[in-house]
């Protein structure tokens, strides 16, 4: 089947207020929880734990939605893990990309992230985001079962486990932000992230079915 | 020099000991080489006599009291006061006259006894028999001590607590400032010059003006516990006469203008106040009854409950949150002394004895915050520390006290000895964390029993340690005449004691804020209390190296990338003419 590039709208309009805003909340939350962890001192423990409760609420809110809207918009397909194509992905950042290789993933609608990608979001949704939240909804309602028996393990073990997966989730935001420079460009994943248009391949049936049902999607010069 | 150094009213630290020792040596020098008048930081004499409320306007406290009050009765009208009276006793047959309970009420209660059975360790306390870490024991000194008896006449075992015209009703009760007691027998000669040229009481005036106790009444004895003015507790000073807002928000005289008796409520007896430090409530789980039902504790919970913060506010929640496990009293009075009264901190009793041509003398080289000038030593008493305005030692208590009594075995080599000693634990759902000011002393033990000793301070013979200097001999009349044995030998002991802190309640802008106990290391005021774990303060150690070191990986492994990228880049664009390409 033929395939030609054609600049499209591969990250919807919620895809991008939810990347964004999840990237805003979890980065006020990773400052406001390291000053209640103790790692720094900018801002008083009261003035952290009032941001960090709040913008935790506010990213457990968007967590839901999210979820919500990635079942019922079958986007969640995006993140089923598969190992086909993995190696070449990671031969390519580790040795092809530094000699001016092509990448080896070819975006499609199906399939907007490469193995490697898919296999890091799916970890942060299913590893991270919950180990956090299950975390610290145990955490947020210590006043309502310190009572109970044994209530000190809890605590601690959730103190652990939070503190754990902030660490975690620090590391995968840090390689994240690194990875969005690999790009043609250093920004031009950014770029793409908040206009959301890319190029991509497009078989003929999908350039047909976009220009009639949805023309606004395609973004083609002509 | 030594002149700032005294007129700083800061907080003497362990950094300034050493100026302390040389000024010390400064000041005695001086002293031998100076007489003695011209140097203002001595006091020759060792008159102990504090006149309650002196530097105070009392009158001003009694106006105050007095804004808000409607009494049925006046009592200036009372044909039973129009005396003439020329004794106490007389006074107080006058007023059981008419109330023919207060007698019988009043003669079961604590201020008449200075005994308490504790329901939970069975320990037999009170002032009668205890002994302190500051005057030590009141027990055969009732010549002196009892100068704050609710009685006339307590000098010796021989006072009958049965007789209900011994009650002085006068000292809780009158309403004119003039009214004074002294100390119920001379003491040595020496002393006795504390009794000249005082004004009579004018007993009938004094009768008529009886109330309701305000803070006058009080604050005579209980602002000058351990023999001056905040000496024992901290948290009650002539202060509290009249007190500002930031001082204590509810018994600032400008706004709610408490009496003590307005949080010591009677409890239920009649002449008998909620509120004991034998035995506290920690944490008070009746709290605030229904409206209009009647209060008989003291704590802050009978008025403000026990979930006394915003229900609505994340910050509410929060705080109401630690109430369970943390006193209202540790984040809501940061400091000790507030005001410009300092505490005494610490005594040492070994260096009492000191005479200058064979007097006794003080020596006045504190200069507290209000500008007056505290003895540092006392021939009779020895040396002190004190301070102000400083944060309270912290732990975990139940309201359990478990003192060390004269009968009291010890192991000296577990010095210091908690004189008062208390039980509470983090695992134990009825402690909170509790702030207590701590005072640590340096008194007298008997060697050979390991027991604390009864000493005779005060009388007119040739024992009594004040006037005459020796322990030999103080100690052992001391022990003899309360039937204590005494092996003979005394030495000095460290010893501690512990008083909850429960007043000069600040205003709620000043209560402390989270990051005062939520903070690591030295900084954190609960720092030392280690049995739990508390976010801001603790962590996984071996967690947070491993997390520091991924994130370090991290970013080690993403510099690597970096360089190598830059450097093929520069490679491929010029011999492989790639990079650049579109």
């Amino acid at each position: 089947m033929e395939k030609e590039k054609n600049a499209v709208v591969i990250y919807t309009r919620y895809e991008r207020f939810w990347h964004w805003s999840q990237a805003l909340l979890i980065f006020i939350l990773a400052f406001s929880g390291f000053v209640i962890h103790g790692t720094f001192n900018v801002i008083d423990f009261e003035t952290a734990v009032t941001i960090h409760t709040y913008s935790a609420i506010l990213l457990l809110l968007l967590w839901l939605f999210t979820t919500f809207w990635n079942f019922t918009t079958d986007n969640w397909k995006q993140f089923v893990p598969r190992i086909q194509g993995l190696p070449a992905v990671l031969r390519y950042y580790a040795w092809d990309m530094l000699f001016g290789k092509p990448h080896p993933h070819h975006k499609t609608m199906q399939r907007k992230q490469n193995a490697l990608q898919g296999l890091a979001y799916l970890t942060f949704m299913v590893v991270i985001g919950p180990a956090l939240w299950i975390s610290g909804i145990i955490y947020l309602t210590y006043d309502l079962w310190n009572v109970m028996e044994g209530s000190q393990s809890l605590f601690q073990a959730v103190t652990f486990f939070h503190t754990a997966a902030a660490f975690m989730m620090m590391a995968f935001a840090f390689i994240h932000i690194y990875m969005t420079t690999t790009g043609k460009t250093p920004f031009h994943y950014i770029k793409t992230m908040i206009t959301g248009v890319e190029n991509i391949e497009l078989t003929q049936a999908e350039k047909a079915y976009f220009s009639e049902q949805h023309p606004k999607i395609l973004r083609n010069k002509e | 020099m030594r002149k700032k150094r005294l007129a700083e009213n800061g907080v003497r630290t362990q950094t300034f000991s050493s100026l302390y020792l040389i000024g010390s040596a400064l000041g005695i020098l001086m002293a031998v080489n100076v007489s003695a008048e011209t140097d203002p930081k001595i006091e020759m004499g060792i008159s102990e006599y504090t006149q309650t409320g002196g530097a105070t306007d009392l009158k001003a406290t009694i106006a105050a009291f007095n804004k808000n009050k409607a009494s049925t009765t006046d009592h200036s009208k009372l044909k039973e006061l129009e005396g003439p009276f020329s004794s106490g006793p007389e006074v107080t047959k006058a007023c059981l006259g008419c109330h023919n309970k207060a007698g019988s009420q009043f003669i079961k209660s604590i201020h008449w006894t200075w005994k308490y059975k504790h329901p939970i360790t069975g320990q037999e306390l009170g002032k009668a028999t205890l002994i302190n870490n500051y005057c030590t024991n009141a027990k055969g000194n009732e010549g002196m001590c009892a100068q704050c008896h609710a009685g006339y006449g307590w000098k010796d075992d021989t006072f009958d607590f049965t007789n209900e015209e011994n009650i002085d009703c006068l000292v809780c009760h009158e309403s004119t400032g003039t009214y004074y007691r002294t100390p119920t027998s001379k003491g040595n000669k020496a002393c006795s010059i504390m009794f000249e040229g005082k004004k009579p009481i004018e007993w009938a005036k004094v009768a008529q003006s009886v109330q309701m106790p305000g803070r006058n009444n009080c604050g005579t004895c209980h602002f000058y516990g351990g023999g001056g003015d905040n000496v024992k507790h901290g948290d009650l000073s002539s202060v509290l006469f009249n007190p500002s807002k930031e001082i204590d928000v509810h018994m600032d005289s400008e706004g709610l203008n408490f009496a003590c008796i307005t949080c010591h409520v009677d409890n239920g007896e009649g002449h008998q106040w909620a509120g004991s430090r034998y035995q506290m409530h920690a944490k008070d789980n009746i709290g605030q009854g229904k409206p209009g039902i009647p209060r008989q504790r003291a704590t802050c919970e009978s008025c403000h409950s026990s979930l006394p913060h915003s229900k609505i506010t994340l910050k509410g929640i929060k705080l109401n949150g630690h109430a369970d496990r943390v006193a209202c009293e540790t984040c809501h009075i940061p400091k000790i002394a507030k005001g410009g009264v300092a505490t005494k901190v610490d005594w040492d009793w070994r260096t009492m004895g000191k005479l200058k041509d064979g007097e006794g003398y003080k020596l006045k080289e504190y200069t507290q915050g209000n500008g007056e000038h505290r003895a540092t030593y006392k021939s009779i008493k020895g040396d002190f520390v004190y301070n102000e305005n400083f944060n309270p030692h912290y732990a975990w208590f139940d309201g359990v006290m478990n003192y060390t009594t004269i009968h009291t075995k010890f192991e000296p080599a577990k010095a210091p000895i908690d004189i008062n000693g208390f039980t509470g634990d983090f695992n134990d759902p009825k402690s909170r964390i509790w702030p207590f000011k701590r005072m640590h002393t340096t008194q007298p033990y008997d060697k050979g029993n390991n027991t604390l000793v009864y000493m005779h301070l005060w009388g007119e013979d040739e024992n009594s340690l004040w006037g005459n200097y020796n322990y030999e001999n103080a100690i052992k009349v001391g022990m003899e005449k309360n039937g204590i044995p005494y092996s003979g030998e005394y030495d000095f002991i460290e010893t501690y004691s512990y008083w909850p802190i429960n007043h000069m309640v600040s205003p709620k802008e000043d209560a402390l804020t989270c990051s005062e106990c939520h903070a690591r290391g030295e900084k954190g005021r609960l720092n030392e209390l280690r049995s739990f774990y508390m976010p801001g303060r603790d962590y996984f150690k071996w967690l947070d190296i491993i997390g520091y070191l991924t994130i370090l990986g991290v970013f080690l492994i993403i510099l690597l990338h970096i360089v190598m990228r830059i450097l093929c880049y520069k490679r491929i664009n010029k011999s492989c003419q790639i990079g650049g390409e579109k």
